[in-house]
């Protein structure tokens, strides 16, 4: 079963006969379906101009959150990140930014 | 060929291991439980058994053992009593929850507070919310056909709940009985083989199993216990009819005993019932109608069917070998009254608390209750809740 199939059958509105016996889950991956990035209370805002692309985030980031392709990272993963801001304590070039949830677009 | 033999029910439950031959049992010593890892070790250590023994360290880590081993796909046992129990109870719900079918041999003590190794069913009652299904035995043979029953009826794909197969301590572990014991074949194709859906040993499929459940997913989870929970009541009957048809024993949710025409009647669990069978025998030859009904599946618990059999009753004692402290008596008294009302009203009912910490209970006993049962038809007030068999 693929996680986007087993993610339509089981989720909150689902009625109790859906459910499996015991909740087992079947398939592996799926807490990516879970968005826990509403529970950011700071927000990390990455200046791509100041960044040397050195991935010295990538690796500390506790949630997986900053996607990496081709040896350069992108943008945040929003969905998942909880702004705890360890990538902008890391970050030797000042290029994260970390500002209060909701106040992202005053930057 | 099944052979006719003298054992123990410790004994009679570890015979039903070696022919089971369970792929994992973890279990830690407690009287008077402890005499059924002690055989199984033995039948290990002589090859009789492929059994995975795990020697854990408490019974939490062995109920926690035989969740990992049954989620991991292969049927696992273990045996306690009292505290042992006690101290498994927070896996005792994780083992239900995840629909595990673990099978439990539970050997009846009362629980600590006074300190006391004798039986009554103050560990098992202290479980009975746990979501496991529960079937109490009245004598070894008791215990040695339905360990037999225990693994179809937990592994049903309707039903996926453990099960604990109780016996009173010492009573029925340690006394010995004659007892008929089913050729190893004949048992081991009894009990089949396990091949569960869904375990976490797979390597075509990824599993994850006990996911934490928020809110929005934690009542339907017990929803769906209790689906399962009622669809066992079917699964138990078509087992126990199976097993009547090719062992010629039967059994039913409870036992009937010369309940046809009773008017006074007592109703309660495991190895007192013999005692309380042979007190109806000595008032029915004085043409004292009475009657017995003992309770053999308290999980599911069988209120219609209960309700039934004491339909024509005009007085009912309801005997707990366990004091709820309620101050109105036991769990038993509180199921049958809860399933009396409203479907057989009108029968006059007294809780009585008896047997705790292995006191005896004497046909003397059953006649002082049959007696007052009678004064309570005749007018006088029963009370709703007394203990029997104590001093003063």
């Amino acid at each position: 079963m693929t996680k986007e199939n087993m993610m339509r059958m089981i989720n909150e509105t689902s009625s109790w006969r859906e459910i499996t016996a015991g909740g087992f889950v079947y398939g592996e991956g799926n807490s990516e379906f879970f968005n826990t990035g509403d529970w950011r209370v700071r927000t990390p805002v990455w200046d791509e101009s100041k960044c040397k692309q050195c991935l010295l985030c990538y690796p500390v980031c506790p949630d997986s959150s900053i996607p990496a392709k081709n040896g350069k990272r992108l943008d945040f993963d929003f969905d998942h990140c909880k702004g705890c801001a360890i990538c902008a304590r890391v970050c030797p070039f000042g290029a994260i930014a970390v500002v209060a949830a909701g106040e992202e677009d005053a930057q | 060929m099944s052979r006719k033999d003298r054992m123990s029910g410790n004994q009679a439950i570890a015979v039903a291991i070696r022919q089971i031959n369970p792929d994992v049992i973890a279990a830690f010593p407690i009287t008077p439980s402890t005499e059924i890892p002690q055989y199984v070790s033995a039948f290990k250590a002589d090859g009789l058994i492929d059994t995975e023994f795990i020697a854990v360290e408490s019974e939490h880590s062995a109920m926690s053992a035989c969740i990992g081993a049954s989620a991991a796909g292969v049927r696992a046992m273990t045996a306690t009593s009292s505290a042992g129990m006690a101290l498994m109870y927070e896996l005792l719900y994780v083992a239900a929850s995840d629909r595990l079918p673990i099978v439990m041999a539970a050997v009846n003590r009362a629980l600590t507070g006074p300190i006391n190794i004798n039986a009554d069913h103050s560990d098992s009652m202290g479980a009975k919310d746990s979501g496991w299904i529960q079937i109490y035995s009245e004598n070894a043979q008791e215990a040695y056909d339905n360990m037999l029953m225990a693994h179809r009826i937990a592994e049903h794909p309707d039903v996926l709940l453990p099960v604990m197969i109780c016996q009173d301590g010492f009573i029925t572990s340690h006394a010995i009985e004659n007892i008929v014991i089913e050729d190893d074949e004949s048992a081991r194709a009894f009990t089949g083989e396990y091949n569960p859906a869904k375990h976490l040993l797979n390597p075509k499929e990824s599993l994850g199993v006990g996911p934490y459940s928020v809110s929005a997913f934690y009542m339907e989870m017990k929803r769906s216990q209790f689906e399962a929970m009622n669809n066992a009541r079917k699964v138990i009957r078509d087992v126990s009819e199976d097993f009547a048809k090719r062992m010629g024993r039967s059994y039913g949710m409870f036992e009937a005993y010369r309940m046809e025409d009773a008017e006074t009647a007592v109703l309660l669990m495991g190895s007192s019932a013999g005692t309380g069978k042979d007190a109806v025998d000595a008032l029915r030859e004085k043409g004292v109608k009475a009657g017995l009904v003992k309770l053999r599946v308290f999980r599911p618990f069988p209120a219609e069917e209960l309700a039934t059999v004491f339909r024509g009753v005009k007085a009912l004692g309801i005997m707990d070998k366990c004091d709820g402290f309620s101050g109105n008596g036991g769990p038993l008294g509180a199921e049958v009254r809860a399933a009396l009302y409203g479907k057989s009203d009108g029968i006059k009912t007294c809780n009585y608390i008896f047997g705790l910490g292995g006191r005896d209970i004497k046909v003397e006993d059953f006649r002082v209750i049959f007696g007052e049962l009678k004064d309570g038809i005749d007018g006088k007030p029963l009370p709703d809740c007394r203990y029997i068999g104590v001093r003063g």
